[in-house]
Parts: structure tokens; sequence; C-alpha cells
């Protein structure tokens, strides 16, 4: 097979999701990002993304390390405001609305537009005190019991936790602990949930176990995860988007490469440079 | 060709020459540090000793006798004991709630190129001396307060016990208002070193969430340097108990036990410092240094408390990084 | 790719808009104490200023030159007590910190270390002037006053902050250095005193500057030991002497208003020193520090 024939291609073994990807056709976007680009200070991290987000799909970001997936994402959510240098131009669109336009505020962003973190970052509180915090915070107190308890079960951590509500978080282990991160931000009925890299820093099982869950959680919510996991992306996700680094003289930059349903991306990519990626042969 | 090293040639005078040193070196910072250790034991037995004629006259009442008589050589600590807690607790009260808020500037809100600039300003509040805030305090709070600040006070709260009386340029309020200040920068700077340390991803976790800064801090910093935090202010009640100089310039060195804090007043560190001239009597020193005594005792205690605390703190969180 | 303006809108809800009231009011509070720390220092500072200036113009102007003992007691002789007071304690404090803080960071047991420690950071803890009447009762007492005796209880109290400093710039010695001279055969008391203490330097003078500007300021442990002083210029340490903290002391006590003027004018000479001496020794460790951590 010569190297630069757009063939289809499958020289290493893909993982096999649970069930057929879903079809992103007639489905309503709920991100659209246009000619987003994100620097720290002058140096752009991520240039000219143009990507529309599907609802109720998984949408994985794959690439090599520091191609800036992580910055993109944390720009859906406006996460990147917490660093001082960081400027983003172009559009994020949510439901049509910029979220970096005038008189928006990133406190209701984040509201409808919940995060999972690499780390397991529960809070220094009880199980039960990690999902009502934001419940309580946010003024959804109403059946504060039955909110709790439905984030836990959505999150597939209630049979595990529910005779011990009130004892720390810290007592749980790595897995559940993810777990219980993703209780607490489905639990304040977001739109979206963005995860970055959720499983890299769990165990083989640990990660099958959220692998299963956002299965389950893109029935209710639309899901975008970033891995550098190829497998994981195959896995798990609907459409899969590339990004790769570009270099230039005065370092790099990341830039989306290829976007598609993921059997396409895995084996009929239409770029070489994703054939590259997916094949094992670079990052 | 190598050269190998043969070991026969080191010298025996060398060797013993080395362990020597090294055992004399070991020996005299050990030496240094055990006499470090037996101060501390030594302060205390002295001061002990000292009052040793006091103690076996009023035994434990003195705690609770009123009336410091130098003519009729009848001495209580009562007076003082209140006056030292009048005054730490009125400091702590006021220098508390500040110096978190100036924590939380310092870590939280300061834009970063002012945040070591300011946080050095307050710092240096500390280095200025007792003795020169108290000369302010004598010749500039003062009259503030004796003639601005208490009738005010007493036009408008004048129904609280606290603010009642006649107002005076020195007093409790006054001596309150010192040792706040003096208080302020050690509490801070501790308290802003403990909101630095929270682990970013904990108040990422938060703020995703959709919560503002405040909420992120009211839910997630100040529960987690919780037990620092107390530790800090102990840190605080310990400055302002033992402060003598200040406080015995400001205080107005007055007597006996009165709700008002305009009153003239005295503590148990002011009172050593106004008589340090020399005592009429032996009962006399020996009663002034049974305060000193009662003095090291709530010091030590204070102290030793936020020590302990401190070293619980550095255990609790160290499992979660 | 409707616009659901009820379920998706980002404008902000009556809620929200009271949640982000409060936070903007918490902001101003912390910042208005912030400042008014900050107002604090530089009333205090300009109040010394203002009032010790105009002193210093008129009787201060000779105060280099010459002593000058009218009534209620000179300057010089304050100034130059101090200088012996302050200096002897310097003499007395730092090398037992030091020796102190190697014991610590290179000899000790960890259990003893911790002992140690604890000892110091409650010494450092303690009321001045119980130091004062520690030394009071240990030397003074049968023998009377002199400047040695004043010097010791600074010293005990310059002690902790001498080892603290020093013990926190030998932890900063990269460990491969003390490895580094093991290896090449030198012995554990060449190692510390040809290796790491030269390389401590920089870190242990800052920590002695921080503790002489703190030492220079006590008035409490003076009050016991060298308070009774007379009139006359002495650098003689078994004289008690004046000081200059307790000659502020004295003189802010005072009805007088001319000794007032005296007060503020030797408070801006101490707050001069003891402000720049902390400054500079602090800016002086941050860039050991930097140059430690390379």
């Amino acid at each position: 097979m010569k190297a630069d024939t757009m063939s289809a291609v499958a020289p290493i073994e893909i993982a096999q999701p649970r069930e057929a990807p879903r079809s992103a056709s007639d489905r309503e976007i709920v991100f659209e990002t246009r000619g987003l680009t994100i620097s720290y200070g002058k140096a752009p991290a991520v240039s000219d993304v143009n990507l529309a987000i599907y609802r109720n799909l998984v949408t994985a970001i794959i690439g090599p390390s520091g191609c800036g997936k992580s910055t993109f994402l944390r720009s859906l959510n406006r996460m990147n405001d917490l660093v001082p240098s960081a400027k983003v131009e172009g559009e994020v669109l949510y439901h049509g609305q910029n979220i970096y336009g005038d008189g928006v505020d990133p406190v209701e962003v984040r509201r409808r537009i919940g995060m999972v973190f690499q780390k397991p970052n529960p809070f220094p509180k009880s199980i039960y005190d990690n999902v009502a915090w934001g419940l309580r915070v946010l003024g959804m107190k109403d059946d504060l019991d039955g909110r709790v308890e439905r984030a836990l079960t959505q999150a597939a951590l209630w049979d595990e936790v529910k005779d011990r509500l009130k004892k720390g978080a810290f007592g749980l282990s790595g897995g559940q602990q993810q777990r219980l991160c993703i209780a607490r931000a489905i639990a304040v009925e977001p739109d979206v949930v963005l995860l970055d890299e959720p499983a890299s820093a769990l165990d083989p099982i640990a990660t099958s176990k959220i692998e299963d869950l956002m299965h389950e959680l893109k029935n209710e919510y639309t899901l975008v995860i970033v891995t550098h996991n190829m497998q994981q992306a195959a896995r798990v996700a609907d459409m899969t988007a590339f990004f790769t680094l570009e270099r230039t003289e005065t370092g790099g930059h990341g830039v989306l490469v290829e976007y598609d349903e993921t059997p396409k991306i895995f084996t009929q990519p239409s770029d070489k440079r994703t054939e590259g990626y997916v094949t094992g042969r670079f990052g | 060709m190598s050269v190998v090293p043969s070991t026969e040639s080191l010298p025996e005078r060398r060797r013993v020459g080395d362990r020597f040193g090294d055992l004399f070196l070991h020996g005299l910072t050990g030496a240094a540090a055990a006499a470090a250790v037996v101060l501390l034991g030594a302060i205390a037995w002295k001061i002990f000793q000292l009052a040793w004629p006091a103690i076996t006259k009023y035994g434990l009442a003195f705690v609770t006798r009123q009336g410091w008589d130098t003519v009729h050589n009848k001495f209580g600590a009562l007076d003082l004991i209140w006056g030292t807690a009048v005054t730490s607790f009125g400091a702590l009260l006021i220098a508390t709630p500040l110096s978190i808020a100036i924590g939380l500037y310092l870590s939280e809100l300061a834009p970063r190129g002012a945040r070591t600039v300011i946080a050095s300003l307050v710092e240096l509040l500390a280095a200025i001396p007792s003795v020169v805030l108290g000369l302010w305090g004598i010749l500039v709070l003062g009259p503030f307060v004796g003639e601005d600040l208490e009738p005010w006070l007493h036009r408008h709260l004048g129904f609280i016990p606290l603010f009642s009386g006649s107002p005076e340029n020195a007093g409790i309020l006054v001596a309150i208002l010192v040792l706040t200040i003096m208080v302020v920068p050690i509490t801070s700077s501790v308290c802003r070193e403990l909101f630095l340390s929270v682990p970013a991803e904990l108040e990422q976790g938060a703020l995703a969430l959709g919560a503002t800064r405040w909420e992120m801090v009211r839910g997630v910093i100040l529960p987690y340097t919780r037990t620092g935090v107390s530790a800090a202010v102990l840190l605080g009640l310990g400055r302002a108990v033992g402060e003598a100089i200040a406080v015995t310039q400001v205080i107005g060195a007055g007597h006996g036990i009165h709700w008002s804090l305009f009153v003239t007043g005295d503590t148990l560190a002011s009172k050593l410092a106004e008589q340090y001239q020399g005592a009429v009597s032996n009962l006399q020193i020996a009663s002034l240094v049974y305060l000193a005594a009662i003095l090291l005792v709530i010091s030590l205690l204070v102290n030793l408390a936020a020590q302990f605390i401190v070293r619980r703190f550095s255990h609790e969180h160290a499992g979660q990084n | 790719m409707a616009v659901d303006a009820g379920r998706y809108a980002l404008t902000l809800s009556p809620r929200t808009r009271r949640r982000k009231l409060v936070n903007l009011l918490m902001q101003a509070l912390a910042t208005l104490a912030a400042l008014s720390a900050v107002a604090v220092l530089a009333i205090v500072i300009v109040s010394v200023a203002q009032r010790g200036a105009s002193a210093l113009t008129l009787d201060f102007f000779t105060k280099t030159a010459a002593t000058f003992g009218q009534s209620g007691g000179g300057v010089a002789n304050a100034l130059v007590g101090s200088i012996v007071i302050v200096a002897l304690a310097t003499v007395m404090s730092v090398p037992v910190g030091i020796l102190v803080a190697l014991y610590v960071s290179e000899f000790a047991p960890p259990s003893i270390a911790g002992v140690t420690r604890l000892a110091l950071d409650v010494l450092n803890g303690l009321p001045s002037i119980i130091i004062g009447i520690f030394v009071y009762g240990l030397l003074v007492i049968g023998s009377g006053q002199a400047a040695w005796k004043g010097s010791f209880a600074l010293a005990i109290i310059m002690l902790p902050l001498v080892a603290r400093a020093t013990q926190e710039v030998l932890a900063l010695v990269p460990s491969t250095l003390r490895e580094g001279a093991l290896a090449l055969g030198a012995s554990r008391w060449r190692t510390v005193l040809g290796v790491v203490l030269p390389t401590s330097v920089g870190g242990i003078l800052t920590g002695t500057v921080l503790a002489v500007a703190r030492a220079a300021g006590e008035t409490a442990p003076l009050l016991f030991t060298t308070s009774i002083a007379a009139n006359a210029v002495t650098w003689d340490p078994r004289q008690p002497v004046l000081s200059i903290p307790y000659d502020i002391f004295v003189l802010s006590e005072s009805p007088d208003p001319a000794d007032h003027a005296r007060a503020w004018a030797l408070g801006l000479v101490l707050i001069s020193f003891v402000l720049v001496t902390s400054l500079t020794a602090r800016l002086l460790l941050v860039r050991y520090r930097k140059r430690l951590e390379g």
C-alpha cells in the first residue's frame, strides 16, 4: 500500500463502538465556532477553528499533544477567561448566541455548559454536599434529596454511595470520584457537558465504566470529549474532530484538520495528516 | 592504563581528624539546640521562682482578686486579666474579618502586578516598632478617638453599655485599635498563603458549575483553609496578649472592671511595663512577676495551640495532592 | 439553528443578577480592607515623618556632630546605646542561631528536630516583656543593670529569627551539592563548613539583618535590664545605657511638648532604620532565593 493513496486504511486495530454511531444529519447544532482563534499573549494556541457540535452526540477531539485540544474545549465554556493572558478571536455560537459577545456573562455560560476535568477534583465535602453545593448556589433547592439521587443515579454511582452520602468524598476511589464529579456537573441540569480527558488518570476498569456512562448520558446531554486515546474516541464518539500542530517560525499552533463521523475518520480519512495520525505513524 | 588509588596510602591521622571534627560539630550544634530548648524551661522556671512569694501568699485566688493597692500592699490580677481579655478579643474581633478579607484580596482579587507590592506594604505594618505605634497612638490616634470617634459612638450607639461613659483620649478602645493594627499584618499574611495553597483544580471545579467568584470562595476556599485560618487567628491572639509597650502607652493605667470601652484600664503586659521602675515592696515585685507568670501561661497555651493546629493542618491536606 | 430564546438564552436571570451583585459587594469589601491597611501604614509613616522632620531640623541638625545633653536626656547617648546593645545582641545570637539551625537541618534525627523547631517557634511567640523579666531575674537582681544584659535579652528574641532564617536557607541548598562533596570523600564537618554553609551565607545574612531590624525596635526587654542610665555617652557595655526605643517610650509619656517633638524625631530615625533594613533584607532574600533555585 503506497503511503500517499487516499484509499481505505486500517492497518491498526480500531476498537469497535458499543452501538452504531449516530448520524449528525438533521440534528440541531448546539455549538458553532467561526474563525475561533485563542492566543496566550501574542502566540496563538489554536487557530481559525470552524466546527459545529450536534445535539445529543458524543463529539471527540483528538490529536497529538500540544495541539490545543484542551484550549479549544475550555473556550466552549469560557474557562479560558481564568487565564489573564488569554485572548479569544472569532465567535463561539451557542444556539446562535456568541458566548463571547457583549453582555454575556461567563457565569451564565458555565451554568449551561458543564465541565469534567482530567484529574478528579471533588470538593472537600461529603458526597451529598458535593452534588448539592452547585444546586444550592444556583437556587435549585427544591427536592434537593431527589435531585442528588437522580444525578448520582445518572452517573452510575448511586448504588455504591447511597449508604454513605454523608461521608467525605475523598474516601472514594479515583474512578468513583470522577463519577461523582460527573454527577456534580449534571445535577445542575446543563445542556452540554465538556470532558477534558476524563479517564486519563483512571485504571482500565474505571475507564470502561466512564465510557459506558457516556453512552447513557448522551441521550440527555450533548457531550464533547477531549482524549489523547484514539481507541477511546473510536469506542465512544459519534463525531470526531482531528486537530494537529502546525509549525511556524515562531513556534506552533493547533488547527482543525478534519471533522467527520467517527467511522469515516478512522477508516477513510480525507486528509493525509489524519491518516498519518490514526494509523499510528506519528503523534 | 588507569591508575587505581591504593587505599593503604590514606593517612590514619586524617581519618581520625575527620571523625573528631564530625563529632565535635555534631556535639557543638547539639549543645546549641539543647540550650535553646533549656532556655524555654529556664524562662518558665525563673518567672515562677520570682513570683513564688506572691504565689504562696495568694494562691490561685490571685486570679480572682480585684485591685492593685500599692499603699496597703494588696494585689490582685482580676482587673488585669479582664483588661487583657477585653483588649485582645476586641482586637481579634476587628482584625479577623479584616485579615481574611485582605488575604482574599491578595490571593484572588488584586491585579497581578500589584500583588507583591501591596502584600509587602501590609507586612511592613508589622515592622513598625511597637513603641513608635504607641507614640502615634498617644499623640494622634488618642485625640482622634477621644475627640471624634468616642463622642460619635456615644451619640449614636450610647445605649450599648460598651459605648457608655465619657470619652477620653486614652483607654481600652484606643488600645484595641492599636492592637488591631499590630495583629492584622500577621494574620493576613498567613491567610494569604493559606488561600494561595488551595489547589487550582478545586477552584476551577466550582467555577465550572457556574458559581461566582465569591461563591467559590465561600464554598471551597474558606472551608478548605478553615483550620489554618484558626491557627492564624491564634497567632494574632498571642501577639495581642503579649504586647506591653504600645498598650501601656495608650491605655491610661486605669483599674477596675467596667463595661465601657471608653475608660482607662490595664492589661497583664501593660501593668508590667508600667511598673518597671521599681516597686516599693518585695511583695509588690513578686505580685508583678505573678502577673507575668499568668501572662506566660496564657501565651504558652495560645502559642502551643496554634503550633499544634499548624502541624495537624499540614497532615490533613497531605494526602490530597 | 433558531435561537430558542426561552431555554438557551444567555441573558442574566434576576437570581443571577442578585448573585453577581453580592459578588461585587464582596470584592469591594475585600479591596476596601486591603486599601485601609495600606492607608493606615501611610498615615502612621506620614505622621511620624511630618512631626519628626521638623524636630530634626532644629535640634538634630547637631546630632551627628556632637552630643546635646540639654534637659530631658540627649539623643546621642541613646543612639550610641542602641548601637552597643544591638551589636552585642547580634554577636551573641547569630553564632548560636546558626549552630542550632545546622543541628536541626544536618544532624538531628527527625523527632528531635521537631522538638527543637517547636521550642524555637514557642520562643518566638513569647511576649518580649517576659523575656525582659527573665533576664532581670537571672542577671540584674543583685548586680544591677548593664547594656550587655539588655543585649542578652535581645539575643533571646533574635535567636529564633536567625535560626529559622538559616534553616530555611539550608533547606534550599540542593542535596546534590552535599552528596557531591561527600562522594569526593569529604567528611561531614568539612561538607557542612566548607560547602553547605558558604552557599547559605547570603540567606543567613539577610535573616540576621531582619533580626537586627526587629531587635532595634524592641523596648520591653530593655525596661528591666538597661534603662536607668546616666546622661553621658558611653560605649562601655558594662554600664546601663539608654536606647532609642526606650528613649521614645519615656519621652512619649512625658507631658512636655518639647519631649514629644524629640520623641517624633527619634521615632523617625528608628522607623527609617527599621523599614529600610527590612525592605532591603526582603529584596535581597528574594534575589538570593532565585539564584539558589536557579
